[in-house]
């Protein structure tokens, strides 16, 4: 269980409800660790202010990271944690791997979905 | 007058949250802004085992403590901080943050750290979460049965090719200099270290790869002998640079941008002082930061007691 004040995405079945539903979404799935911790934190930080975006997180040792956010091709070559999606309409918009600061997250966001 | 503070620290690693906890507890009306999460490069230590008091720990759980010690004493604490407008050269300082308002105390203390160095290399931002990283506990187990290159010569360096050989088949040290920084308990570990293999006096000119990388290339600054060493990650570890750039042409600084204090931690800006890896100084331990914090609080409440 990952350590967060962010809506935790636990099975399969809820990323699949949540992907199709179309709505604008963004994932991180790591661990509680240093290059992870700050990104959940510019996710909860985000929230306020882009009330339109469903921020999640994902325990990245669980099942349901195996079968989904692992799983993508769009993830296939990250070597860095934490593993952050973007999807909007049901589609990956964008994927980073490893840490990211406030401004590239919302730099994305801005770009990507809005 | 909400936003009207005794001291507003700029930021939260050891030092600032250790002036945090002193300023607090002596009841000085205090602001901890951190541009990201607490903790500081401390959250980066997998483990601590040098810290008086605490047998074992990870940095990032001492972290959470110290930022409890000091929440708990009635500091504020704000955390991912835009700030868009800093004013610290007269009697009140301001800061501006975004979408939390303007703030001012009647000191302030810099303590924001430092920001790990990097290369510089155009190809070192391509690979980055690709095969190059900055954080061994994080990313080691992507590595596990391939080769891997560690760049530095500093404990942080030499401690974390010894760690990664439980993943790695073959860990190349890669060094700018015919020496280690690092302690020689150290050394002597890693070169006791079968999977370890050192490059010596080595200047790296290019990562390579497609979608991945592939090599790390080198070239001997002596002899100008180029080395195309074939790995699927590289781990940084050649320090950091003081996260200065937004007090420039404000505190007096030396030549690596480091803000140069007295022994009460005082900048040359009436009210301003500076704690941590921030200033300059021979040693950066998160001890000798949680001393600079300390120093820091003590001289920042009697300047406050002055006025």
């Amino acid at each position: 269980m990952l350590q967060t004040n962010l809506k935790h995405i636990e099975t399969v079945d809820d990323f699949d409800k949540l992907v199709k539903s179309g709505q604008k979404i963004a994932v991180v799935c790591g661990r509680m660790g240093p290059m992870c911790i700050p990104v959940y934190g510019v996710m909860e930080s985000l929230e306020s202010k882009y009330t339109d975006i469903n921020f999640r997180d994902m325990l990245f040792d669980s099942d349901v990271a195996m079968k989904t956010i692992r799983s993508l091709p769009e993830t296939k070559n990250f070597s860095g944690l934490p593993f952050t999606v973007y999807f909007k309409d049901g589609k990956v918009v964008a994927a980073t791997s490893s840490i990211q600061n406030k401004q590239q997250v919302k730099d994305i966001i801005e770009s990507k979905l809005v | 007058m909400e936003n009207l503070y005794d001291v507003i620290v700029l930021g939260g690693g050891p030092a600032g949250l250790t002036a945090g906890i002193y300023l607090s507890r002596s009841k000085m009306k205090t602001l901890i802004v951190d541009t990201g999460s607490t903790g500081g490069q401390m959250n980066l230590t997998d483990k601590v085992v040098n810290y008086p008091g605490v047998l074992e720990g990870s940095g990032a759980e001492i972290a959470f403590t110290m930022r409890r010690q000091a929440q708990n004493f009635g500091c504020r604490i704000i955390v991912q901080a835009e700030i868009s407008e800093l004013d610290i050269g007269g009697k009140i300082k301001k800061i501006k943050i975004e979408d939390e308002g303007e703030f001012s105390a009647r000191a302030v203390i810099i303590a924001t750290g430092g920001i790990p160095r990097t290369l510089g290399l155009p190809s070192e931002s391509k690979f980055k979460g690709k095969g190059i990283s900055f954080c061994a506990t994080c990313d080691g187990d992507f590595f596990t049965g391939k080769n891997i290159a560690v760049i530095g010569g500093g404990n942080s360096a030499i401690e974390e090719a010894v760690s990664l050989t439980k993943y790695a088949k073959q860990v190349t040290v890669i060094h700018e200099f015919d020496h280690f920084q690092a302690h020689a308990w150290a050394v002597s570990e890693a070169e006791k270290n079968p999977k370890i293999n050192f490059l010596m006096e080595q200047t790296v000119t290019e990562f390579l790869g497609e979608d991945n990388l592939e090599a790390v290339v080198s070239v001997h600054k002596k002899t100008g002998k180029e080395t195309r060493t074939e790995v699927s990650g590289v781990f940084l570890f050649i320090g950091y640079v003081p996260n200065t750039s937004m007090f420039k042409n404000i505190v007096k600084m030396n030549e690596r941008e480091e803000i140069i204090t007295d022994e009460l931690m005082k900048t040359d800006v009436e009210g301003v002082f500076a704690a941590g890896d921030v200033r300059q100084k021979r040693y950066r331990q998160i001890t000798t930061s949680v001393a600079d914090g300390t120093i820091a609080a003590i001289s920042a409440t009697e300047y406050l007691s002055q006025q």
